[in-house]
């Protein structure tokens, strides 16, 4: 995990160092043009005239302090502005993750006892419109539907600003409400993998020697269906849902900009309009740290489920 | 003795997408109460067809019965709805499955799917269903049952796993077992133990029994009576000192006669190719003598794999594959190497030509080191040293045709002319006497024993001196297996090859080798003439394998005698073990045997 | 031994045997048809549909079908159905091409990683792990905010990333693979390792990558319709995903501003997806009757 981190940061730094123009052009253009004697004075005040491993290292070290540098657009250190957007982003990518993995799986089986008929039919075209379907699309048309239209959900935000109550039930029940349609937009894409998946798991367990046992056992379909063959058909459909956790964050940016939900995904549209660089490398590592807690969860839930797997790779 | 399970004109479709097949044609076979019913016949003559159609465990889909009734004590159970059914399986008549490495559910403790079918029959509690799989698992010998109970079946290894499936077949004492080819993908020694398991257990309980098996000794061994099927159908039926001794029907005995039996050469000095019935088979049979001038020599051969693992995939310990071995293969002449799985055999054929390094040891071809020689030398020398290899469906590259699978070996040492290609591989069709309209063709369009015969023909290619043939017809039903194996020996008289021939089937090796040397963890145990090491073997571990084998003879018959064969202790040693040298006895004119301790 | 007399049966080559398979179904062959008939527009429509997409040719918002403007105007008063002829060359063309850099570098990847074993599998793989981990769109983001949004920026930014799946497949298949005997057996006649690699284990290990690469063709079309949507889009060219992104605050005005649009990339997308499903059928040897 230590060293993704430190491959993002080192990847940060070899960007800024490649693209084009440096800090000291972009601080420049934010600020409208500054002068010959003003651009060196930034350049020694970022270490730019430095030979490249000094400022490789400066670098590291400066992130590894928690130093992300300051956003020139909101004036705060990207650190503080981060954590400050982290909550909304980690309640929407793992709402999204655990409504997605649980409808999918309960979606899966049941249309595995099936292989022809018409729920099995619904997980192959859901899993062909979540294919198909580019996010931030269905969530303007969820928007247009279900805030417009229909207007039972909220258009923007995460929460009402006029609900002066003093009750947590109560704003938990607003956030919750603001939260619903972009959650399930995300879930969407997700639950057409995972439910295709599980299917398709389920379907090749049940032809497992072991299922064959199990029936000659004189076990009862159900037993058999729940008992002996959801266990082992879920490790493949956790392992890919780790695997998408990188997938689900990237899904989130897009999905936050359509309802405008206040988190790292909207954060990122922000200051690429406004080309604040450093807020975006500051996202891009902590999203990556997201994704590796992610999978570290997943890992713990698959060791749970199968003996065979032990110890860390 | 009265009747327990019968079955009356059974038939079965396939269906298939090309259209339906009729699997099973008008069968009738009766089992009798604590009888053992052999049911024998090659791949895809429909004997586990028939016996997964008795508890109704046929895919649905695609296998269906299409008339004929099957009868469980008095009772019709062919219409039985599934839920009528399920108290019959595991309780009354109960199966065991070819793979044991499948069979049990990965993700449950074997002691939790031994209590689980108790509980499913028997109305006990949880408690006491547990006590009484524990029992089970004594019963069937598994050393102890407490603590075995808890784990899982990676833990365990395949006879250990055969036995819980055993368990779990006997819980509810069943009138019925069958038992589909339960002992095909073990070892012969375990085998042995598991046969012996079963008859023992016959014994005890009463059960009657269906074995079902492709294996004519297993039958002989088992059997009270047998049947025997030829594709679907029923072409032989009686006792099975009637069929070995007595067989009347034209498939029995070529199916009997293409079966090499331990013992049969006890008396010849040299092998010969086995006279096959049916095909006007009246050539001589010719003794393939060789001469005594060695081609290939090995000397303190030693490889061992490297386990990696933790950070940056350091060797953390090595599997001790071969360890220090030494022999000699004549001109013309065939040594076999024989052992159970994970005894080192292969290893030894692939270090011989560098597909796999070998840590230490020296292999003289024609007086050249090939050990010695840099990898591009190394390239050379194979084209003196080919290799057939076992699974004929894995040997052949399922995207070329067969034309260019024969030429490859010919194209990488520079013969690209055409003509020229077509001339040579022509003649190495002739060879393995495959017709020559067979090189456009695609492996998927061969049967088994005919991608054999063009796995032989590309090692032919390069006029090699000597072959590694590693299992080459293990995959392979009896019939096909002895023409392979005749295919091979005209060969060496034809063109002077030299084999060193990797098995695992003593009645095989008997039959052609010349020498022999007998592999066990690593080391080769005894080696000698191939008549020393059968009539007179001396090393424990020699003694014991062959006592192991089953003869396809019911007259001699492994009976009551509980094998009790050590367990293969680990060949993985961490990186500070220092095994010893090999150190050999004579006991004979160019018969050794091992003294260094080898495990066993 | 008269039974043994082994069957002679005559199959077609396996290839052909497969485009059969492809061809015999009607979702794969539909969506091709969708596939090829896109492009066409992408690529020859503009010579027939001569409008500038980003000509203000009328009103802003005049709705579909109204003013001879079959598909209506955009909050300038672009002409949309201009947008969308000229968008799916955009589309088609990074899509292939990106897929086609993800395919290069992850065949590579894995093929080499597979083979060798060892660090070098050992390197790779972790190079690999950490593309997985990492947030795809939010790196192409960075990658296009810092490089500038060109369609060769774009293309590369979405081929840099993408590759992780195809070379996980690609090793796992070569790891298969090489153990099989025929491998064995070529390299025992004295093939060279590249020889190996390329020409014994790769046709074999076809199938699956041909299947993710096509998979990927359009995860790499709405890839880019993200970008695009976000504001990061080559703005010398249009693309769908942009024209969804400008006018989005103006839904309530005019729906279907992005309706259409987003119509084109999930029927474009479906199309892919149909076409991957039918390779699957078609190169899978576990669902083709032996």
């Amino acid at each position: 995990m230590l060293t993704v981190l430190l491959v993002v940061i080192i990847l940060n730094f070899l960007m800024l160092h490649l693209a084009p123009g440096d800090i000291a052009d972009t601080i420049a253009a934010t600020m409208g043009g500054a002068d010959e004697k003003d651009m060196i004075q930034l350049r020694t005040e970022y270490g730019l005239d430095q030979p490249f491993f000094i400022q490789l290292f400066q670098y590291v070290i400066k992130v590894a302090m928690l130093d992300l540098g300051n956003s020139h657009f909101y004036n705060m250190p990207v650190f503080d502005l981060i954590m400050e957007r982290l909550p909304a982003t980690l309640l929407l990518v793992f709402s999204a993750q655990i409504v997605s993995l649980s409808l999918g799986i309960l979606l899966g089986v049941y249309a595995a006892q099936n292989p022809n008929g018409l729920s099995s039919l619904f997980v192959n075209m859901l899993s062909l419109f979540g294919y198909a379907a580019p996010v931030f699309w269905t969530g303007i048309l969820l928007l247009i539907a279900f805030s417009l239209y229909i207007p039972i959900f909220p258009v923007a935000g995460m929460r009402d600003v006029t609900i002066e109550s003093d009750n947590f039930f109560v704003h938990a029940f607003d956030v919750a409400r603001h939260l619903f349609l972009p959650m399930i937009t995300l879930a969407s894409i997700f639950l057409a993998y995972y439910s295709r998946l599980c299917r398709a798991s389920m379907l090749e367990v049940l032809g497992a020697d072991f299922v064959r046992t199990a029936k000659a056992k004189g076990l009862s379909q159900r037993d058999i269906l729940m008992k002996h063959a959801l266990k082992n058909s879920l490790s493949p459909v956790i392992t890919f849902a780790g695997l998408s956790f990188s997938a689900v964050v990237s899904g989130a940016i897009l999905v936050e900009t359509v309802y405008s939900w206040p988190g790292l995904g909207t954060l990122a549209f922000n200051s690429i309009i406004a080309r604040d660089t450093p807020v975006l490398l500051g996202i891009l590592i902590f999203s990556t740290l997201m994704v590796t807690v992610g999978n570290l969860l997943t890992d713990m839930v698959l060791r749970s489920i199968d003996p065979r797997i032990q110890g860390s790779q | 003795m009265s009747t327990l399970l019968s079955v009356n004109n059974l038939n079965i479709e396939a269906h298939t997408r090309t259209g339906v097949v009729q699997v099973v044609k008008d069968l009738s076979f009766s089992i009798r109460k604590g009888e053992t019913l052999g049911v024998v016949g090659e791949s895809g003559c429909g004997k586990t067809v028939t016996a997964l159609s008795i508890m109704k465990l046929l895919p649905k889909e695609t296998l269906k019965i299409s008339s004929g009734n099957i009868i469980f004590n008095n009772k019709a159970i062919n219409n039985l709805s599934d839920r009528e059914l399920e108290n019959i399986r595991g309780n009354e008549i109960s199966m065991i499955f070819q793979e044991p490495m499948t069979s049990l559910n990965p993700l449950f403790t074997v002691g939790e799917q031994v209590a689980e079918v108790v509980r499913r029959h028997k109305k006990v509690s949880k408690e006491r269903a547990w006590n009484r799989a524990i029992e089970l698992l004594d019963l069937v010998k598994i050393t102890n049952p407490e603590k075995k109970a808890l784990d899982y079946p990676f833990q365990l290894s395949g006879g250990q796993r055969q036995r819980v499936m055993i368990a779990v077949a006997l819980a509810c004492e069943p009138k019925i077992l069958i038992a589909d080819e339960p002992t095909t993908a073990l070892d012969v020694t375990i085998q042995a133990e598991i046969l012996a398991l079963i008859n023992r257990l016959k014994d005890e309980t009463g059960t009657a029994v269906m074995f079902i098996t492709h294996d004519m000794a297993v039958v002989a061994q088992m059997a009270d009576r047998v049947i025997v099927l030829y594709p679907g159908e029923k072409v032989e039926e009686g006792t099975v000192h009637e069929i070995f001794n007595n067989p009347k029907h034209e498939y029995t005995k070529s199916l009997l006669a293409a079966v090499p039996k331990l013992g049969e050469m006890v008396r010849r000095k040299y092998p010969e190719p086995m006279r096959l019935i049916g095909k006007g088979d009246t050539r001589i049979v010719k003794p393939i003598i060789g001469t005594d001038e060695p081609i290939l020599s090995v000397k303190k051969l030693v490889t061992r794999y490297s386990i990696r693992g933790g950070l940056f995939q350091r060797i953390k310990a090595k599997v001790h594959a071969v360890e220090d071995i030494s022999f000699t293969i004549m001109k013309g002449k065939t040594l076999s190497l024989v052992g159970e799985s994970g005894c080192g055999k292969s290893t030894v054929g692939r270090s011989l030509i560098r597909l796999v390094e070998p840590a230490s040891g020296e292999v003289y071809l024609d007086g050249q080191n090939i050990l010695d020689l840099t990898v591009k030398d190394v390239r050379d020398a194979r084209s003196k040293i080919q290799m057939v290899f076992q699974d004929p469906f894995a040997s052949l590259n399922p995207q070329r045709p067969l034309f260019d699978q024969v030429a490859e070996p010919l194209r990488n040492y520079g013969i690209f002319r055409l003509e020229e290609l077509q001339k040579r591989i022509g003649d190495l069709f002739d060879r393995v006497k495959l017709p020559r309209s067979f090189m456009k063709r695609y492996p998927h369009q061969l049967s088994g024993g005919q991608r054999q015969r063009i796995a032989i023909a590309r090692a032919l290619a390069l006029n090699p001196k000597v072959i590694i043939a590693d299992e080459p017809v293990s995959a392979l039903d009896v019939s096909v297996q002895a023409q392979v194996l005749n295919l091979m020996m005209e060969l060496q008289v034809d063109l002077g090859l030299s084999f060193l021939f990797i098995s695992h089937d003593m009645a095989v090796v008997e039959r052609v080798s010349h020498d022999v040397g007998v592999m066990y963890l690593g080391r080769l145990v005894e080696i000698g003439p191939r008549q020393a090491i059968f009539r007179n073997p001396h090393h424990p571990y020699t003694k014991d394998l062959l006592k192991a084998v089953p003869i396809a003879d019911p007259s001699k018959r492994n009976t009551e005698r509980e094998m009790n064969f050590k367990p293969l202790p680990s060949p993985i040693h961490d990186l500070t073990h220092d095994p010893k040298p090999s150190e050999y006895k004579k006991v004979a004119k160019d018969h050794y045997v091992l003294t260094t301790d080898c495990g066993y | 031994m008269s039974h043994l007399d082994e069957q002679e049966e005559i199959q077609a080559k396996p290839s052909r045997e497969m485009v059969g398979v492809f061809l015999r179904s009607y979702s794969a062959l539909t969506g091709l048809i969708i596939l090829i008939a896109v492009s066409i527009m992408g690529f020859i429509g503009p010579i027939f549909y001569t409008i500038d997409p980003f000509d203000m040719v009328w009103m802003p918002f005049s709705p579909p079908g109204a003013d001879g403007y079959l598909l209506g105007t955009d909050y300038l008063g672009r002409d949309i159905l201009s947008q969308i002829i000229n968008g799916a060359r955009v589309s088609i063309a990074i899509g292939f091409a990106a897929a086609s850099v993800s395919c290069f570098i992850g065949v590579g990847i894995g093929a080499f990683a597979g083979f060798y074993g060892g660090w070098i599998e050992e390197i790779l793989m972790r190079i690999t792990e950490f593309f997985q981990v990492l947030p795809t769109l939010l790196f192409a983001m960075v990658i296009v905010a810092l490089f500038g949004s060109s369609v060769l920026s774009i293309t590369v930014a979405i081929g840099a990333v993408s590759w992780a799946s195809v070379a996980r497949i690609t090793r796992s298949e070569f790891l298969r693979i090489k153990e099989l005997d025929f491998v064995q057996a070529s390299k025992a006649s004295g093939s060279s390792d590249l020889n190996l690699i390329f020409l014994v284990i790769l046709p074999n290990a076809a199938a699956p990558i041909i299947v993710q690469s096509a998979l990927l063709v359009g995860a790499a079309i709405t890839f880019e319709a993200g970008l695009a949507f976000l504001g990061l889009s080559d703005p010398n060219v249009v693309s769908w995903g942009q024209v969804i992104g400008a006018n989005r605050t103006y839904i309530l005005d005019a729906t279907y501003t992005v309706t259409f649009p987003g119509i084109a990339i999930f029927v474009t997308v479906l199309a892919i997806s149909l076409v991957g499903d039918g390779l699957n059928d078609a190169l899978n040897p576990k669902l083709r009757s032996r």
